[in-house]
């Protein structure tokens, strides 16, 4: 068994760690006051061949693995959650259901981009009335000669507004339920798809998490992704492995926390001594610590399961619902443990524990989570 | 064109700390990285082949076996290929044994139109290898480049200067330092870190690859020695200057003048 | 070659590996084994009570070292002025020279720079060698590299001093390599080793770090680059006695100069980067008003630095943002940090605590700042500074 990161894998690692220094950390403040989609970053990671690190070079990407994805978003959410999720809802919700479920000419013309930069990718399966019970779509599609007409509308879509390749799931069926769901490959500027609301959020307020309505929307034939009525089994499995996306960013976030924390206490001094002194604190600071060295250990092996072919179900929801309690909690002690400035915008502290929270529910909720690992046990 | 950069792995000098009760280097846990100048120095190499594809940039460098790392994250950043001079018997080298390593190494690579090498290496910061190596291959050099212009086979830099800076004019083969305020650096991709550990990009030449008498390399090859080492004094605690203010002022100029501060 | 560990003697008593400032030592099997870290420094060989470590001989080239004498400065002159540091430099060298028992002499090159050799003299050059010409009216590394590299071998100095200018670091490592010999950057100190007569070159490393003394034991000239600001200027004094000027002819040609220089320009102070700054004055909320700053603009100026600011100087609008240093603001680590009228909240240390040396004046004795200064002044500012910039010009 062995625990040690290859030499690429650290390369990697390294690269996004001294990126987020460099690019991502400066500016994560003022995204999040602004409440900006931090485009230049984008455009920065483009550059550098980080929007397809898991993708296969003959589809134009780096050709790294699931691991390596998975440790560009941790090292990134350090920082900012929301350049983490930006990368992760690309990779995991946009580029790979092409990757795994598309035609050849599908991943020439819409992977290919994505897979390179050049196209942003978002993922379009929540409705107003359909979250967890995802089941429920109300959008309808409808065959018309050459094309389908969609219409309906989704809700809390990241990358809802800036992305130009929507993985979209509407109704073929409506009396076969799920088994009557199809996904489609949606482009931004399709006539009658516009952009609706643009939800204002607790945290990951960079994060552009959007309505998208569909008006009559005429969607040719050969975007239909995979085959009629398998929608809901793409989209099951899409977020089968987003989470692992959503695990690191959680894991990041606790790091990044942690980090912060342990500089703070050791600078901070009350009663004439560091309040790291303290052996309260350090106890607290000790239970933090064990937590995020478990969620680690998850994220790396959901990770390296994928990366390596072997079932990953479970292991995924495991990471995802660990390391987002993990975040949450963390976050939650790393403020009290900043006392007065910790609850201040002085300190990066409160906008992490802002952003923690999300993690617990978008791309599965805990309970979603829950449910996945008890149906693998008691199957 | 051909251009052959040469660089280091250093320690993160900003990283290291002193052991307070030993007195010495606290080594462990120091990332190692590529040195800044260096890298600067590879940064406007891969410029040059942005704009001219047909480009070969070569990365070298003498070191540790583990000092393929910066040769790696070159490669990953865009040169060619890489180069480690690696031998127990380059050791203990002082710069003129390094430069001599170096240079012999450059000419076994042959033909070359420009070396670019940064000014000098954060944890040596002498700043002689990149001259000497000019000198031992009897090229020309341009040292402390702030700004590069290659235009139409004519090469032009900027030299800075304490108090601003020489257009100076040159042509190939010739050496140039750089300084770190040349460039911002690329990361490396990640298409390109793939690449470099996939396929076979870096060479290693010991002594044996070079034809070099043993009396020029190393310690052997080393005018400098190095008689002692020690860590310069800590500081303690603060000190409240006493008496008027006319005193304190006096007493803080003189102090902070003993200490070469001002 | 170099430092090594005899197996048979090694007893195991680790003594060594906390010798070794550099890590170079790792025990296994309980013997010690020199790794990859080992830079020859000796100090292992000092510290082991058994024998069981040796400094082996070298088999380098030998030289006849006791030819070469005296003491030599490069002048370094621009535009016809002679660059402070040269003065600096006849400071230092004349009491090298007086401890060796040698001569003490200066080297100028340029074109029509002879009336910069009073100068040189009233320094106390004893001897001052010129060459002249117009192909070294400007500095080029080939020019003076050749003029330079001709004049040591002809009269062979046992010492050769530069100021660690970018002309100096250009031109020494460059001569060294020339000439065959070993080069030492960036003195700190310079001694002579009372047995060997040698030059002892003390000087900074891993970013001052940690400080390596150097020696060149067998080669000649013992070159080394001092940065300017370091030594104390040599007395302006009358004539000595027996100061003698010697020409040397050189023949540089044009041919001998492989780059043109185009242009040079003189460029005024650039846009503020508190980080790159060695030296930062920084104002706070004590300076009670925005022309505060004005008086640490002047006391910056003189020491060659740039104005930091609190945070609370920053909101109350009295300063730039860029000049921010703190929690919300900039790291900075300047080699001395003077913090005037801040109070030191855990925000503002946080961005200059790892300063070299900070010098705190603030006059509540309980201000927080005090407790990471190295030396703190309680006071009035407004009196203080003018204080300290009255007293630097004296002093200078």
């Amino acid at each position: 068994m062995n625990f040690n990161l290859s030499k690429e894998h650290k390369m990697i690692q390294k690269t996004f760690a001294s990126f987020t220094k460099n690019e991502v950390e400066p500016i994560a403040a003022e995204v999040d006051e602004n409440e900006r989609f931090p485009s230049e970053t984008v455009e920065k990671m483009k550059r550098f061949g980080m929007m397809g690190i898991a993708v296969p070079r003959e589809y134009g990407g780096a050709g790294a693995d699931e691991l390596a994805y998975a440790l560009a978003v941790e090292e990134l959410s350090k920082a900012c959650a929301t350049t983490g999720v930006i990368l992760s809802a690309h990779s995991s919700l946009g580029c790979w259901p092409i990757l795994k479920f598309g035609t050849e000419a599908q991943k020439e013309k819409y992977l290919k981009p994505m897979a390179s930069g050049e196209k942003l990718g978002a993922f379009g399966l929540t409705e107003p009335n359909a979250g967890t019970d995802a089941a429920s779509q109300q959008t309808v599609a409808v065959l018309e000669g050459d094309h389908y007409r969609i219409n309906g509308s989704k809700i809390f879509i990241t990358n809802g507004g800036e992305a130009d390749t929507y993985i979209i799931f509407a109704m073929t069926e409506p009396s076969k339920g799920l088994k009557g769901i199809t996904a489609f490959i949606v482009e931004s500027d399709t006539p009658g798809f516009t952009i609706g609301k643009k939800e204002k959020k607790l945290g990951i307020k960079g994060s552009a998490t959007t309505e998208l309505v569909f008006k009559n929307m005429m969607i040719p034939k050969e975007n239909l992704l995979g085959k009629e009525g398998k929608g809901f089994k793409i989209a099951m499995q899409t977020l089968d492995g987003g989470r692992i996306g959503i695990a690191a960013q959680a894991l990041g976030i606790a790091e990044g926390a942690m980090e912060k924390t342990v500089q703070y206490v050791k600078e901070r001094e009350q009663f004439n001594r560091p309040i790291g002194k303290f052996q309260g604190l350090q106890f607290m600071m000790a239970d933090m610590e064990t937590q995020i060295q478990a969620a680690k250990l998850m994220v790396y092996q959901a990770a390296a399961a994928k990366a390596e072919g072997k079932p990953y179900g479970k292991l995924a929801a495991m990471a995802k619902l660990y390391a987002s309690e993990t975040a949450m909690e963390v976050t939650t002690k790393a403020v009290q443990l900043h006392g007065g400035y910790g609850y201040t915008s002085d300190y990066p502290i409160e906008r992490m524990m802002r952003d923690a929270k999300i993690t617990e529910i978008y791309e599965g909720t805990s309970e979603v989570q829950k449910m996945v690992v008890a149906a693998d046990i008691l199957r | 064109m051909k251009i052959i950069v040469c660089i280091k792995q250093v320690p993160d000098t900003n990283e290291v700390k002193i052991d307070p009760v030993k007195g010495t280097l606290i080594r462990e846990g120091v990332p190692s990285i590529l040195n800044p100048d260096d890298k600067a120095a590879l940064e406007e190499a891969l410029r040059v082949k942005d704009q001219h594809p047909d480009t070969h940039i070569t990365v070298m460098t003498m070191g540790p076996p583990q000092a393929e790392e910066v040769l790696i994250e070159g490669v990953a950043m865009g040169a060619d290929e890489g180069i480690l001079l690696s031998d127990r018997a380059f050791s203990g080298a002082d710069t003129w044994a390094t430069s001599n390593t170096l240079a012999k190494a450059i000419e076994k690579i042959g033909r070359y139109d420009i070396i670019f090498c940064g000014r000098q290496a954060i944890d040596g910061d002498t700043a002689q290898v990149g001259p000497q190596i000019g000198e031992r291959l009897g090229i020309p050099q341009v040292s402390y480049v702030e700004k590069f212009y290659l235009e139409e086979g004519k090469i032009r830099v900027h030299r800075a200067l304490e108090d601003g800076y020489e257009v100076i004019e040159g042509q190939s083969p010739i050496l140039l330092t750089t300084i770190k305020e040349l460039n911002e650096a690329r990361y490396p991709s990640i298409p390109g870190i793939m690449r470099a550990y996939r396929e076979d990009c870096i060479k290693v030449w010991t002594y044996e690859d070079l034809d070099i008498p043993s009396t020029d390399i190393g310690l052997d090859g080393s005018p400098t020695q190095v008689k002692r080492s020690f860590t310069p004094e800590q500081k303690g605690a603060g000190e409240m200057l006493e008496g008027t203010t006319d005193e304190k002022v006096g007493s803080l100029v003189q102090k902070l003048q003993e200490k070469n501060l001002i | 070659m170099g430092i090594k560990i005899l197996q048979d003697e090694c007893v195991g008593c680790t003594l060594c590996v906390g010798a070794c400032p550099f890590d170079a030592i790792d025990m296994i099997d309980s013997k010690a084994v020199m790794n990859d870290n080992c830079t020859n420094c000796g100090a292992c060989v000092d510290a082991c009570n058994f024998g069981a470590i040796i400094k082996e001989e070298s088999q380098m080239k030998q030289m006849d070292i006791t030819q070469y004498k005296d003491v030599w400065v490069f002048a370094e002159q621009r535009d016809g002025q002679l660059m402070d540091v040269a003065a600096e430099l006849l400071g230092e060298g004349r009491r090298l020279a007086e401890e060796v028992g040698c001569e003490l002499s200066a080297v100028l090159l340029g074109e029509d720079v002879r009336d910069l050799t009073d100068e040189l003299f009233a320094y106390g050059a004893d001897k001052v060698y010129i060459s002249e010409g117009e192909h070294l009216k400007q500095y080029t590394t080939d020019g003076y590299t050749k003029v330079l590299s001709k004049m040591v071998e002809e009269y062979k100095p046992e010492i050769v001093l530069f100021g660690a200018t970018h002309i100096g670091r250009d031109l020494a490592p460059r001569v060294a390599a020339r000439v065959d010999t070993g080069l030492t950057a960036d003195c700190t100190k310079l001694e002579i080793d009372p047995e060997e007569k040698g030059l002892m070159q003390t000087r900074p490393a891993f970013g001052g770090n940690i400080m390596a003394t150097i020696i060149c034991p067998k080669h000649r000239p013992q070159m080394a680059t001092v940065r300017p600001g370091v030594m104390e200027r040599a007395e302006k004094s009358g004539k000595r006695e027996d100061q003698e000027l010697i020409e040397f002819k050189n023949d540089v040609t044009e041919e001998d100069i492989r780059i043109k220089i185009l242009d040079v320009v003189k460029a005024g102070k650039a846009s503020v980067n508190i980080v790159d700054s060695e030296v930062i004055v920084s104002g706070g909320r004590g300076l009670e008003k925005p022309e505060g700053f004005e008086l640490l603009q002047t006391l910056a100026d003189k020491l060659g630095g740039v104005v930091g600011a609190s945070r609370a100087a920053v909101e109350s609008e009295w300063i730039d943002h860029d000049h921010q240093v703190g929690q919300t603001g900039k790291t900075v680590r300047p080699e001395l940090y003077i913090a005037c009228g801040i109070s030191g909240s855990v925000q503002h240390r946080a961005g200059m605590a790892e300063s070299g040396q900070i010098v705190a004046v603030n006059n509540d004795p309980e201000a927080p700042i005090f407790s990471v200064a190295d030396y703190g002044i309680v006071g009035d500012l407004n009196d203080v500074i003018p204080k300290m910039i009255k007293a630097y010009r004296e002093k200078v």
